[in-house]
């Protein structure tokens, strides 16, 4: 028995169709089409090794009682095929984007954090020591004074 | 509670950027380098007449065909067919499709040779798989429909070149024949087949090209038989071997009448005995038969007339005629002089002087030339120069021309069999870090190039440079060891029994050997590499040796055939000592024993179970005895469906010289074998070091792994569903999973799934197995992990026990005592085939790990394993959740960024071996098949290290702003003060 099926896109130029985990393996045509022939009824396996794109494995019953009846179904989301087209999922993207420079990735970064704290403590700590009372301050700048002076004079 | 929360809000964000491992495009070839290989090369076919880029397409044992670049070697496009896909033949058709015929002559595809896209692919219907032949006519104009002729079987079938649509098919004979020459006389229609029905019964069809009519059929029986071989000697002539192979028998065919006529070899060579070949060549009148010694050329001059032109000693090889005109023909002869090869071209109108005479050095190292291919070109002279293509002994593939070898190939490296890794030598003393980094301004320029590439401001020039500077890095390459354990020298072993060591900074070869004991001869006809493990690994004592490794093979693909040891040298491939073994080699284990001189100890199990002690020295007897009661094996006998676990003993007197024991059986597992077969076993590495025993889990709970070096996991499945996918039902399929103690031969755990059946994957460490496998009910792939954990241990978490001296922490562990213990598993789905499956190791073991799955689309995927841990649950509480348990799924996740290979392919991926780095963050992955990955991993992100490209110049510019911004503040807090003062 023969089945017939055809990836989407011919620019799938090293995708590979493999069978059952690998006991036949064939390739696909300039017209998107692919063949495997001599395959006997049962519950198959197809799955498509394409870099740059995520295929869900497609799982196929060729029925035995009637001739030439086949169903397909992607077995990731249990989706029916009506004809044997094979679509990726998805595009996969094997490296981490760059992200340009911008202010927030520094100041998340443990410099930038570093940085942060520093100037929270040189600007904001005298705004908590401003907020306090005022004859407190008073108090102990006087007492600073104190010790202060007699070096001074 | 707030600063729980806090603290939990905090593992959980260093937790999931741990996730990803990714790489930055930029970073490829940083810390990885990949080796395209196409393995060795069966035929090729040049094409280089038409302007423009010239080729070679070749077909190899790896079943791939590729297009090579003629000038550099360089592959333009390649594709690896299945493993059952053996390609029989390849062509080149129509001047721009290349025609590949496999499966024993049952596939014929047409591949668009500039670039390599399948065209076309036809099923040839073939009563048997059997020996097929491809003609492809040769005097063809391009665009008439040509056709393609397939003899295989006992068929014929003609298909059309340009669509693989059949265009005639003839059934010759039902009985076995097998067509050995096809031919076609210039300018004619009809093509000559002869071949062979049975053993004895000699055939010629004269077939109509165009429809496929069989014009004439002769046949004639011969009465002593032949062996198969045939060489078409002239138009009406063939010659044959008989079965004993020492007559040649040339049989004439004209017009259909065969007459057959016997010459004693021994007649034309008075030196020949043993057996002869004849070599397949397609001369005009000229007949190349290998006599074991010797290549001898004959003339057929008539029927029954032969002569010798030239008797080429061995070791040498011969091509195949090149037609250069009607009536000219070229072939080649190399031969072997020592590290030398004479190279000579003749044309076959005259035999007794060379068109070319060369001289080529060669490296020692490759062996004997097994086949030549030859090509020509024009001169700018006008007259015919010629290059040839040489495949050697050990699988490499060179080109040469003009007395030079213009580039080479080693392709053996496409069929390794065994790796191993080895530590390169100590740095010397007195060589200065300013040596090493040029100058400091050119170190500050490249770190201050590099933060302008992270701050996005560089130019592309700028950016080249920075990758250029990456690239090149000196500190890579070094021969020398580094103090991150990253350089390290991986040994392979290839099918070819040629080992080479590879620099794991850019994967050069730093040495290669053949070995010579692995190579053909008269002791040992068809010698078989086995494996390479560590022989001496000087630490402490032998400083001043350089350490080896043992190359184990065997003579021959029996288990009874005698054994083959050979130690090399690490550091500069020179074999030590090689030996053919007297006994065979069925394991070898590696002893965690060493002797005096550093060397590791080794025990060799042969085929009657005797063990045989490595290296034999009184020292290493000596030692051994004090551990031999510690010490006990297991046997997987597959066929018989036993595991049989044995001891060491010494029966009678120990001949001190021989060193050998006697097995004695302590347990056997028999498994029913109309119910299981063994599919498959694995055990835990034997150098994995496991940093605790005790996991914390939530709440401050504690639980003991399980952890024994003797732990074999076993696979076994259905008989009906031990096939592929496809072969079997759910109800008839299922799988039983096993965990033994191969000391005691317990079953720790049983396992069953129903509907599930291989192939399966397995692999073990620490107290757990993961193992892959196909669900035949859900039609998905699954992947299953086991827990095994201590519960005799469950009561040192008593504190008070743990003062009064009352735990169990220090009771010897011992697999005859019986073990209390748990097991905790979990299934989940995966979504590839899998064709390998590996796990990282570190060099304490406490990094977490990482699953290294490789996949069917030949390529390396990365899990983590926190994603198979069998606690995962649909809702984890908040304390699991602090513990970085990922809630339950039923698949498992595929994130792009985290296959290790990145935007590569290990084409034809067989295996994957890690290991650990001197950096505990950090495993090396090295992933064979037809192509090579080697790559390093960080399975929690390089912890311990800055990585690669971190910015010191950043750090720099934020000292220098901090300073500016100290001196500012205190400028400005002196202006205040003078302020205050004059108040």
């Amino acid at each position: 028995m023969t089945s017939k099926g055809f990836g989407a896109s011919s620019k799938l130029l090293n995708a590979k169709i493999i069978l059952n985990g690998g006991q036949n393996v064939t390739f696909v045509r300039a017209d998107g089409y692919f063949t495997f022939h001599n395959v006997p009824a049962g519950t198959h396996l197809i799955e498509v090794a394409a870099l740059g794109y995520f295929f869900s494995p497609v799982r196929v019953d060729i029925s035995a009682r009637f001739p030439g009846k086949i169903q397909a179904a992607l077995t990731e989301n249990r989706k029916a095929l009506h004809e044997l087209i094979l679509e990726p999922l998805r595009e996969e993207q094997y490296y981490e984007i760059r992200e340009p420079f911008s202010i927030m990735s520094f100041l998340k970064s443990p410099m930038g954090l570093m940085m942060g704290f520093m100037l929270l403590v040189i600007f904001v700590m005298p705004k908590l020591v401003e907020n306090m009372d005022p004859e407190e301050i008073r108090r102990a700048q006087e007492e600073m004074r104190t010790n202060f002076l007699p070096r001074s004079s | 509670m707030a600063i729980r929360a806090c603290l939990g809000l905090m593992i959980l964000l260093v937790f999931s950027s741990t996730i990803s491992t990714a790489l930055f495009e930029d970073q490829v070839g940083l810390a990885d380098w990949h080796q395209k290989y196409i393995g060795k090369v069966k035929h090729a076919i040049f094409h280089t007449q038409k302007t423009g880029r010239k080729r070679v397409v070749v077909s190899t044992e790896e079943n791939v065909v590729a297009s090579l670049d003629l000038r550099t070697g360089d592959i333009f496009w390649r594709h690896v067919l299945g493993k059952i896909d053996r390609i029989d033949q390849v062509d080149i058709t129509l001047g721009k499709y290349v025609v590949t015929l496999s499966s024993g002559g049952s596939i014929l595809r047409a591949w668009n040779l500039p670039d390599g896209q399948m065209i076309w692919e036809s099923i040839l219907q073939v009563s048997a798989p059997s020996k097929s032949l491809l003609h492809v006519p040769a005097n063809m104009n391009v665009g008439k429909d040509n056709l393609i002729l397939v003899f295989g079987g006992s068929s014929i079938h003609a298909l059309s070149s340009t669509d693989g649509q059949i265009v005639w098919r003839k059934e010759l004979s039902t009985n076995s024949l097998e067509i050995q020459q096809v031919f076609q006389p210039h300018d004619s229609d009809i093509i000559y087949a002869l071949g062979f029905i049975g053993s004895s019964e000699f055939v010629a069809y004269y077939v109509n090209y165009k429809t496929g009519e069989v014009l004439q059929q002769s046949k004639a029986s011969f009465k002593s038989g032949f062996c198969g071989e045939a060489s078409l000697a002239s138009d009406d002539v063939v010659v044959a071997l008989d079965a004993s192979r020492t007559y040649l028998v040339s049989i004439s065919f004209r017009n259909g009448v065969i007459n057959f006529q016997q010459i004693y070899i021994r007649d034309l060579i008075p030196e020949f005995s043993g057996k002869a070949t004849l070599l397949p060549s397609k001369y005009n009148g000229i007949l190349a038969v290998d006599i074991a010694s010797s290549i001898v050329l004959l003339r057929v001059k008539g029927v029954n007339e032969l002569e010798i032109i030239e008797k080429i000693n061995y070791p040498s090889a011969i091509s195949d005629a090149l037609p250069l005109s009607k009536e000219q023909q070229a072939f080649a002869i190399l031969q072997h002089d020592e590290s030398r090869i004479h190279f000579k071209v003749k044309f076959d109108t005259d035999l007794t002087n060379e068109v070319l005479k060369e001289t080529i050095q060669m490296d020692g190292q490759r062996g004997n030339i097994e086949k030549v291919f030859i090509n020509n070109y024009m001169r700018t002279d006008r007259t015919h120069g010629f290059r040839v293509l040489v495949v050697m002994e050990d699988h490499s593939l060179l080109l040469v021309q003009q007395g030079e070898i213009v580039w080479s190939r080693e392709d053996g490296l496409a069929s390794i069999v065994d790796s191993t890794t080895s530590e390169l030598p100590v740095e010397k003393e007195g060589v200065s870090v300013a040596e090493v980094e040029h100058s400091l301004f050119e170190w500050l320029k490249g770190h201050f190039l590099k933060l302008k590439g992270t701050l996005m401001l560089a130019s592309p020039d700028e950016v080249a440079a920075i990758q250029a500077i990456r690239l090149k890095s000196f500190e890579k390459n070094k021969m020398t060891r580094d103090h991150n354990g990253f350089r390290k020298l991986i040994i392979v072993l290839t099918r070819a029994g040629k080992v080479l060591a590879l620099h794991t900074g850019d994967g050069r070869v730093v040495w290669s050997v053949l070995l010579p004991v692995l190579r053909k001869s008269e002791t040992c006809g068809n010698p078989f590499a086995l494996n390479v493990y560590q022989w001496q690994v000087p630490h402490h004592h032998a400083m001043h040796e350089n350490p080896s490794v043992l190359v184990v093979g065997r003579c021959g693909h029996n288990f009874d055939a005698p054994g083959i040891f050979s130690i090399v040298d690490a550091y500069n491939g020179k074999v030590h000592n090689s030996l053919v073994l007297e006994h065979s080699v069925r394991h070898i284990m590696p002893l965690p024993l060493t002797d005096s001189t550093e060397q590791n100890l080794h025990i060799v199990i042969d085929d009657n179970l005797h063990a045989h002690l490595y290296p034999k020295t009184s020292d290493s007897v000596k030692i051994f005895l004090d551990e031999m009661p510690n010490i006990y094996w297991y046997s997987v006998e597959v066929g018989k469906n036993i595991i049989k676990g044995y001891s060491l003993e010494i029966k009678g007197e120990l001949d001190m010289a021989e060193n050998v024991f006697q097995p004695k059986e302590l347990w056997s597992i028999v498994f029913p074998s109309e119910s299981e077969t063994i599919a498959l076993t694995a055990t835990r590495k034997m150098n994995e070091i496991v940093h605790t025993q005790a996991k914390i889990v939530a709440d401050q709970d504690v639980m003991y792994k399980y952890i024994s070096t003797n732990i074999l996991f076993v696979a076994t499945v259905a008989p009906k569903a031990s096939g592929e996918i496809g072969s079997a039902t759910p109800e008839e399929a299922w799988l039983y999973a096993y965990l033994i103690d191969t000391v005691s031969g317990r079953i720790l755990h049983r396992v069953s799934h129903q509907g599930a059946q291989g192939p399966i994957h397995a692999v073990v460490s620490e107290n757990w197995v993961v193992y892959h496998y196909f669900n035949l009910r859900a039609h998905r792939h699954e992947m299953s992990v086991i827990e095994i954990y201590d519960q005799s241990r469950e009561d040192n978490k008593d504190v008070w026990k743990l003062v009064l001296g009352k735990h169990n922490l220090t009771a010897p562990i011992s697999s005859y005592s019986k073990p209390e213990v748990t097991v905790k598993s979990q299934s989940y789905f995966f979504t590839h085939s899998v064709k390998s499956l590996a796990v990282t190791v570190t060099a304490k073991g406490i990094t977490s790990k990482q699953l290294l799955i490789g996949t069917i689309g030949d390529q390396v995927l990365a899990l983590d394993k926190r994603f198979l841990d069998p606690r995962r649950s649909v809702n984890p509480t908040q304390s699991e959740k602090e513990e970085g348990i990922i809630p339950l799924t039923d698949s498992l996740p595929i994130v792009p960024q985290s296959y290790v290979t990145h935007a590569l392919q290990v084409e034809g991926l067989r295996g994957i071996v890690t290991t650990p780095a001197k950096l505990e963050s950090t495993t090396l992955v090295f992933s064979y098949g037809v192509d090579l990955f080697f790559t390093r991993i960080a399975p929690s992100r390089t912890y311990d290290s800055l990585t690669e490209d971190f910015s010191y110049a950043l750090l720099l510019l934020t000292i220098v702003a901090l300073v500016a911004a100290l001196l500012v503040t205190w400028a400005l807090s002196e202006k205040k003060e003078l302020r205050e003062k004059w108040r």
